[in-house]
C-alpha cells in the first residue's frame, strides 16, 4: 500500500510538471493554432537561466527570486522569437510554421547547450531529495512543491482568462480572430503574450525537471513527456493539458513500480507514449476536446 | 422617416474637431482580393458626423468589402485597397490597422452577428471594452444596458443561447461599449422577423440621436431608407446612385430592384426599359 501511495504521490508530482509544459502548448495553440514545437528549448533555457542566477556558492540570487526571473526571461524570449520568426508567418499554413517551430527549437537548444557546459548543473533548488513523513508515508518536498506550483499556475490562469482585460482579449482571438480585431485587440499582441506566458510555464517546469538530478545537454527530452499529454487532454483545452500531464505522470510512476520483469527496465520511459496511442485510438481528439455551444 | 438629413445635430459639438468638416469620407477606392479579384472599382462615399447614410446592393455588390476597408478588416481576407483613399475627418485612415481605426471612434458590427457563442453576454461586452481603456467599465455597461435592457437581464446568460435578435443587439452593444464616433452596421436585419426588423431600426435611431454616427449596409431597402438621411447603391463594385432618401425611395429602379414595389404584373415595354438601365448600372 506504501509503495502505491508513493507512487502516486510521486506520479502526480512529476505529472505537474508535464502539466505545466502541456499548458504552453495549449497556450499557444489557442491564440496561434499553432502547435509549438519549441517549448523543450524553452523549458531548458528557463532551467539554464534558474541555474546561471541561483546555483553555487556565488549565487545572483536567492532560489526564491531566481525563479520567478527566470520566467520572466524565458518569457520575453520566447515573445522575441515569435515576434522575430513566427509573426511573419501569420497567414502561411499551420503546417509550415509548426516546421519553423521545430527550427526554432534547434537552434535554440544549440544555444543553450553551450550555456549548459558537458557537465550536469545544478539548479539550485532547496529541496534536493528531503522528505516529510505524512502518516507514516515518506513524500518527498520537491513533488509537493510541484503540485503547488501548478495549482498556483491554474489558479492565476483561471482568474487572469476571466477578469483581466487582456486575458479575456486572449480567449476572444482564439475563438474570432475577426471580432477580436473589431473590437480593437491587437492579435499581434495576443500572439506574443501566448508565447510569453508559455514559455515562462516551460521555465518553471524545467527549473523542476532539474531540481534533485540538475540538467544536462539531454534533459529537453522530458518535455516530450507534454506531448502525450495534450494529446489525451486535447490541444485546446486548459483543463485537458493538466489532466493530460497529471495522467501521464502517474502512469509512468505506476509502470516504474510495478512493471513485470519481462517489459524490461525502462518500460516506464516508453509508457506514455503507449498511452498515447490507446487514447489515439478509442478517442482521436482528444479526452477533452471542447465542445461547441450552438444553437439549434 | 425623420427628416433629419442631412445633418443631425447629435452631439456633434464638443467631438467635432475644430478644423474642417467632421466626415468619414471614402473617395475612389478600389479594393482587391488575393491580388486579382477586383471588387471595389472607383467608390466614393461620405459619411458625415451625426448622420445616417445608407448602403444597399446586391448579394456580391461589394457592400461588406467596403466596410472591411473603412475598419482595416481587409487583411484577415487577403484584401487591399489598391487605389483611391478613406479620410476622417480630412486624416487619412486607410493604411492603419483595425486596432488603430477602432481607437480613432470607428467601430463594425460584423455582418451575421458574429457573437462569442461560448462567452456569457458580459464577457461578449467586455469584449466590446478593449478599446476604452481608462473609462469606467460600469458606466459603458449602463449605457448600454440602458439601450438594450434584454441585455441585462441577460447579461450572465451563455451568448450562444440567445435568439437571433438578442445576438444583434450583444453585437451592436458591443461595439458601442467602447462609445465610438462611428458604428459600421453590416445588415443587421439578416434573417429577423419583421417586428424585430423594426425593434433594430428604432435602436439604431436611438443609438444615432445619442450622438453615433451610422453607416447602415442594409438589403432590407424600406428600413433603412426610412431611417437614413442620405443613401448609397452599389452594383458590382461602384456607386450607381447617391441621392438622398426620399429620392431613392420615390426612384423607380430602386422601387423595383430592392423595395420589390412597381412590378405589379406589367411586363411589357417598362420591364425592357428597366433592364437596359439595369444593364447600364452592371456595365
Ligand atoms: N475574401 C475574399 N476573397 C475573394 N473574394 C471575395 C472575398 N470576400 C468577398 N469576395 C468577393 O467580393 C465580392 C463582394 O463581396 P462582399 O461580401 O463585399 O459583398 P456584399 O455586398 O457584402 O454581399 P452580401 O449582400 O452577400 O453580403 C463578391 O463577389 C465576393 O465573392
Ligand atoms: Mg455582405
Amino acid at each position: 500500500m506504501a509503495r502505491f501511495l508513493g507512487a502516486l504521490f510521486g506520479g502526480l508530482g512529476q505529472g505537474s510538471a508535464y502539466a505545466l509544459i502541456a499548458l504552453g502548448f495549449v497556450v499557444i495553440y489557442r491564440s496561434t493554432k499553432v502547435v509549438s514545437f519549441a517549448q523543450p528549448s524553452l523549458m531548458v533555457a528557463g532551467a539554464t537561466a534558474v541555474s546561471y542566477l541561483a546555483a553555487g556558492g556565488d549565487a545572483l540570487l536567492p532560489f526564491w527570486v531566481a525563479v520567478p526571473v527566470a520566467m520572466l526571461l524565458t518569457g520575453l524570449l520566447a515573445a522575441g522569437v515569435e515576434r522575430v520568426a513566427l509573426r511573419p508567418m501569420v497567414g502561411k499554413p499551420v503546417f509550415t510554421v509548426a516546421i519553423i517551430t521545430i527550427g526554432v527549437d534547434i537552434v535554440l537548444r544549440v544555444i543553450v547547450n553551450r550555456l549548459i557546459g558537458v557537465n550536469i548543473r545544478a539548479v539550485g533548488d532547496p529541496w534536493g531529495l528531503s522528505v516529510v513523513t505524512v502518516g507514516g508515508i515518506p513524500l518527498q518536498v520537491r513533488f509537493l512543491a510541484m503540485m503547488a506550483a501548478l495549482t498556483l499556475v491554474i489558479a492565476a490562469l483561471g482568474a487572469f482568462f476571466r477578469y483581466a482585460r487582456v486575458g479575456l482579449a486572449m480567449r476572444a482571438t482564439a475563438h474570432d480572430q475577426e471580432v477580436a480585431l473589431a473590437q480593437g485587440i491587437s492579435v499581434g499582441s495576443v500572439f506574443a503574450l501566448s508565447w510569453a506566458i508559455a514559455g515562462a510555464l516551460a521555465a518553471l517546469a524545467g527549473m523542476f525537471v532539474g531540481t534533485s538530478s540538475g540538467i544536462d545537454q539531454n534533459t529537453w527530452i522530458i518535455a516530450l513527456k507534454a506531448l502525450p499529454a495534450i494529446v489525451i487532454g486535447g490541444l485546446d483545452s486548459i483543463g485537458g493539458a493538466v489532466v493530460g500531464g497529471l495522467v501521464v505522470g502517474l502512469v509512468e510512476a505506476l509502470v516504474a513500480t510495478y512493471q513485470p520483469a519481462w517489459l524490461g527496465e525502462n518500460f516506464a520511459l516508453v509508457s506514455p507514449y503507449v498511452l498515447l496511442l490507446l487514447v489515439l485510438l478509442v478517442r482521436p481528439y482528444g479526452l477533452f476536446g471542447t465542445r461547441e455551444v450552438e444553437r439549434v | 422617416m425623420t427628416g433629419r438629413f442631412p445633418y443631425h445635430a447629435g452631439r456633434g459639438g464638443p467631438r467635432r474637431r475644430s478644423q474642417g468638416v467632421a466626415v468619414l469620407a471614402v473617395s475612389n477606392l478600389e479594393v482587391v482580393y488575393d491580388d486579382v479579384i477586383l471588387v471595389l472599382r472607383g467608390v466614393s462615399l461620405q459619411v458625415p458626423q451625426g448622420s445616417i447614410v445608407a448602403l444597399l446592393g446586391a448579394n456580391g455588390a461589394g457592400k461588406t468589402t467596403l466596410l472591411r476597408a473603412i475598419s482595416g478588416l481587409l487583411d484577415v481576407h487577403e484584401g487591399e485597397v489598391t487605389k483611391g483613399r478613406i479620410t476622417l475627418d480630412g486624416e487619412e485612415i486607410h493604411h492603419l490597422d483595425a486596432p488603430r481605426i477602432v481607437r480613432l471612434g470607428i467601430k463594425q458590427v460584423l455582418e451575421g452577428r458574429r457573437v462569442l457563442a461560448e462567452f456569457t453576454v458580459e464577457e461578449n461586452l467586455r469584449v466590446g471594452a478593449h478599446a476604452a481603456r481608462g473609462r469606467a467599465l460600469g458606466d459603458d455597461l449602463d449605457r448600454v444596458f440602458t439601450l438594450f435592457p434584454v441585455l441585462r437581464d441577460r447579461r450572465r446568460r451563455t451568448a450562444g443561447y440567445l435568439s437571433g435578435g438578442e445576438q444583434q443587439m450583444l453585437a451592436m452593444g458591443r461595439a458601442l461599449m467602447s462609445d465610438p464616433r462611428y458604428l459600421l452596421l453590416d445588415e443587421p436585419s439578416l434573417g429577423l422577423a419583421p417586428l424585430l426588423v423594426q425593434q433594430i431600426r428604432d435602436l439604431i435611431v436611438a443609438i444615432n440621436e445619442q450622438g453615433t454616427t451610422v453607416l447602415l449596409v442594409e438589403q432590407n431597402a424600406t428600413m433603412a431608407l426610412g431611417i437614413a438621411g442620405h443613401g448609397y447603391v452599389l452594383e458590382t463594385g461602384k456607386v450607381v446612385m447617391d441621392k438622398p432618401s426620399a429620392d431613392l425611395l420615390a426612384d423607380d429602379d430602386v422601387r423595383e430592384f430592392y423595395l420589390g414595389l412597381g412590378g405589379d404584373g406589367r411586363r411589357s415595354f417598362r420591364d425592357v426599359k428597366h433592364y437596359k438601365r439595369r444593364k447600364r448600372w452592371l456595365s
